[in-house]
């Protein structure tokens, strides 16, 4: 990667978040061009987030290579008056996720875009869609509890804001955004309330300074029966749920997904969950890593919500009649696969949740993507639309069917490899009843997910006469491409399983 | 100011006046908007064109100042913002979306946080860090430092004051309801 | 002892009433007026948290370096910072639940939750799905 400019190179943490920003702004003056609609809008979007995504691998591979963490200083302020941006291999690993799945739905989005929202606002929905992009890129990316917070509010409010767009084809959104908005503000204020104690008690906002005072209050031993420190942790993990929409508290997530326009389910789904699961990582095993609170009985509360979450959550996939919905639905099972995996704080516990924010991001946002292709032919995400689309509509159908084979995990899909960690995660521990659990939601997802399958390739059109044709190619190549690489990583996961152990190492003992 | 003065009074009745037969009204009974009623007062009339100026004035002097007193940004550009409302609020926000077209505030918003990213941006380019005030020019640390602040603050009241139009602007509108019903949706 | 910590009593007072608000309202607007409250809440206990007392109980002084005979405690600025920053935050989120209901009373005609969950049903009801 010696080509990408020298003067730029010690940037990059920052520049993954200031070119969305910067993308963003500047978007809505595509407006003055009268012509195309918002094609330009979109080219511009394009543009910006290739851009991130090149940024977001050559800070991968700098991280790799280099062997420890990058820090940027905003301001040039030392860490602890100012704002640290740190990279280490777990964040440049989830900063690439995100950048992919960014460019990718911002390929996929230019059809959907143009049949889903009205023709003038397309620029403003490409400035809401890149604001949203660099807010979940700055979680990623900074060292900051509080810009946690900030940041965490800026991608909610896009999100809500891209959620409610749907509302011009259906107004169930407005509500879903805006239950989605109170749920979501209750969350952030909760953990912004959990960060406040852990101020009290450490005096610093810094992460790994967090992390170095409670560790050293923790070895003298004035955190045993300490109410502050509990009550930081316990508001920490409610609001943290909230947002990654563990089992009960992820009620504002079937409605959101299912309302939301197609490209944005497709984002919102495969980044704005997984980003939440990683401020969970920071907070739990960065900040009250050491041994304060992250061994498994701390942890274990999270792993039964999570194994009633798999359970739960599937049986409701499968009653469901739109699509979308068994998909979001699918999503509340499979975050809690993530959830379970490192609330066991063991080594293969944490590398399957890891290997699964990356393999569920490209599964969940691949089927998004297919869906939305039908909601594009066929005018409608519900299993009567799906009927008889194997026949017309194959290169989705095929897609849609393969990345339903990942959700089951079938083996030799990127499915599989994360569920074979997590089912060997929960022997080591001897909880055999959580790798039934596993094992039961893969069963279940194998019933909702061949429910879908039959409809699509077995059964006849509801209106045979229809004219229907395969998707545009600007939709069926971003699909592709990540079921590809579900397939792919899925026959060969040694580089996202080395990506993911290094990170779940890193975790483990506890630092930054 | 005084110039304009007579069709300043006249032109806001004309479309509180025309307004109720104009728009087709779907839902019946829906009252008139009150900003139509306020503008036929006297007193509040004449007493917003005095306060106007001084509330405008006073919030330029906050965003000026933001970087020294307390003060700043944003709260500057919420004093501007109720200078505009308040003209929207007694005149009616068509009259106010008229002196300040909403592409202009679309435009403004944008073009603040712009300028506060530039600053970043600039010091980046000069060698420091994102945000690196201390060397924005090639004078001395602490001048760019009271530069760099206030060419931020100048940038976050640009952008509030316009936000807050905008959201009131968004609320008083009452055209988007017919426009959507009217599509059948 | 317990009088000591007032601020801390109002600000969880205010917090529990806000939340209560926005689980108990059947009125969308009143949900994002509470919603507000709850937040406000937060802004009061970050506030308290930046004073800081002397071992006699007197309150620090305002951190403005102006007079180097001034030696006192001074009261924390950070968490009053921060809230500056969350203050505008919460205007943000207020602003944007304000103008999805006003779009929700555009499509629906009613700000109402169980009045709107209702339509919502006879709608599935209709259409299915």
């Amino acid at each position: 990667m010696d080509w990408f400019p020298e003067f730029f190179r010690p940037h990059l943490p920052v520049l993954v978040v200031i070119l969305p920003l910067f993308g963003g702004l500047l978007a809505p003056f595509t407006a003055l061009i009268r012509r195309g609609g918002g094609i330009f809008a979109w080219l511009w979007t394009a543009l910006i987030t290739a851009a991130v995504f090149v940024c977001a691998t050559v800070l991968l591979y700098d991280v790799h290579t280099g062997g420890e963490a990058i820090t940027y200083r905003l301001g040039s302020w030392p860490e602890q008056y100012g704002i640290g941006y740190t990279v280490d291999s777990l964040n440049a690993y989830v900063i690439f996720v995100v950048a992919l799945i960014a460019f990718l739905a911002t390929i996929y989005a230019k059809d959907s875009v143009i049949d889903e929202i009205v023709i003038d606002r397309h620029h403003l929905f490409y400035t809401v869609w890149m604001l949203a992009i660099a807010g979940l890129l700055g979680i990623t990316v900074t060292g900051d509890t509080f810009n946690i917070y900030v940041l965490l509010e800026i991608s909610s409010l896009t999100v809500y804001t891209l959620i409610a767009m749907g509302g011009e084809r259906d107004r169930r959104a407005l509500v879903a955004s805006l239950k989605y908005l109170v749920l979501g503000s209750i969350g952030a204020t909760f953990i912004l309330l959990g960060i406040g104690y852990l101020l009290m008690l450490t005096g610093t906002l810094n992460m790994a300074d967090m992390h170095a005072k409670l560790v050293e209050m923790h070895q003298a031993g004035e955190l045993a029966g300490n109410k502050t420190v509990m009550v930081s942790f316990a508001f920490l993990m409610v609001g943290l749920s909230l947002k990654m929409a563990l089992f009960p508290l992820h009620l504002w997530l079937p409605n959101a997904y299912t309302y939301a326009p197609s490209s944005v389910s497709a984002l919102v789904a495969s980044t704005a969950t997984k980003v939440g699961v990683y401020m969970t990582f920071r907070f739990v095993f960065t900040i009250y890593g050491g041994g304060v609170f992250d061994s498994g009985e701390d942890l274990h509360f999270l792993a039964l919500c999570a194994s009633a979450g798999i359970v739960v959550s599937s049986f409701s996939a499968i009653r469901q009649v739109n699509v979308k919905r068994v998909l979001a639905y699918s999503s509340v099972g499979q975050i809690a696969y993530i959830v379970l995996g490192f609330s066991l704080a063991n080594q293969d516990g944490v590398t399957a949740s890891v290997i699964h924010i990356f393999n569920h991001a490209v599964i969940k946002g691949g089927m998004f993507m297919a869906i939305g292709a039908v909601a594009l032919r066929m005018g409608g995400t519900s299993v009567d639309d799906i009927k008889g689309i194997g026949k017309r509509m194959p290169l989705t159908a095929a897609a849609f069917t393969v990345g339903g084979c990942g959700l089951i995990g079938v083996p030799l899909t990127a499915g599989f490899v994360s569920k074979w960690y997590l089912v060997v995660g929960t022997m080591q521990e001897g909880y055999w009843y959580l790798a039934f659990v596993v094992l039961l939601g893969g069963v279940l997802a194998l019933i909702y997910v061949w429910r879908l399958i039959e409809m699509i390739w077995f059964h006849e059109p509801v209106d045979p006469d229809k004219e229907v044709e395969e998707a545009p190619l600007s939709m069926l190549i971003p699909m592709w491409i990540l079921i590809g690489a579900s397939v792919f990583f899925g026959v060969n996961a040694s580089w996202t399983a080395d990506s993911a152990a290094a990170a779940a190492r890193l975790l483990l003992a506890g630092g930054m | 100011m005084s110039t304009k003065q007579p069709d300043k009074a006249g032109a806001p009745l004309q479309p509180a006046a025309t307004r109720p037969a104009s728009i087709p009204q779907p839902r019946g009974a829906q009252p008139p908007a009150p900003a139509s009623q306020m503008s036929q007062q006297t007193l509040l009339r004449v007493v917003a064109k005095m306060a106007i100026p001084f509330i405008l004035v006073f919030g330029v002097y906050v965003i000026l100042h933001g970087e020294l007193g307390p003060g700043g940004g944003f709260q500057g550009g919420v004093i501007l913002a109720a200078g505009f409302i308040l003209y929207g609020l007694v005149f009616g926000s068509d009259e106010l979306r008229k002196r300040i077209p909403p592409k202009i505030i679309d435009s403004c918003m944008a073009l603040g946080a712009l300028l506060y990213a530039c600053v970043g941006l600039v010091s980046m380019l000069r060698g420091g860090t994102f945000l690196d005030y201390g060397i924005l020019t090639n004078g001395t640390a602490s001048g760019n430092e009271a530069l760099g602040m206030s060419l931020v603050e100048y940038g976050v009241g640009l952008t509030v004051c316009s936000v807050m139009i905008t959201i009131y602007i968004q609320i008083s509108e009452r055209r988007a309801t017919v426009r959507l019903e009217e599509r059948g949706l | 002892m317990s009088l000591g910590h007032f601020n801390y009593w109002l600000a969880i007072a205010i917090i529990m009433i806000g939340f209560y608000g926005v689980i108990a309202r059947k009125n969308l607007l009143k949900q994002a007026i509470a919603l507000g409250l709850f937040q406000t809440g937060v802004f009061l206990f970050y506030v308290s948290m930046g004073v800081v007392r002397t071992d006699e109980g007197e309150p620090g002084m305002a951190p403005i370096w102006t007079d180097a005979a001034k030696t006192g405690p001074f009261d924390n600025p950070l968490p009053h910072v921060l809230m500056l920053t969350a203050i505008v935050v919460s205007v943000s989120t207020l602003a944007v639940a304000v103008a999805i209901i006003v779009n929700i009373k555009r499509r629906y005609g009613t700000i109402e939750e169980d009045e709107i969950l209702e339509m919502d049903q006879r709608d599935r009801a209709q259409i299915g799905s």
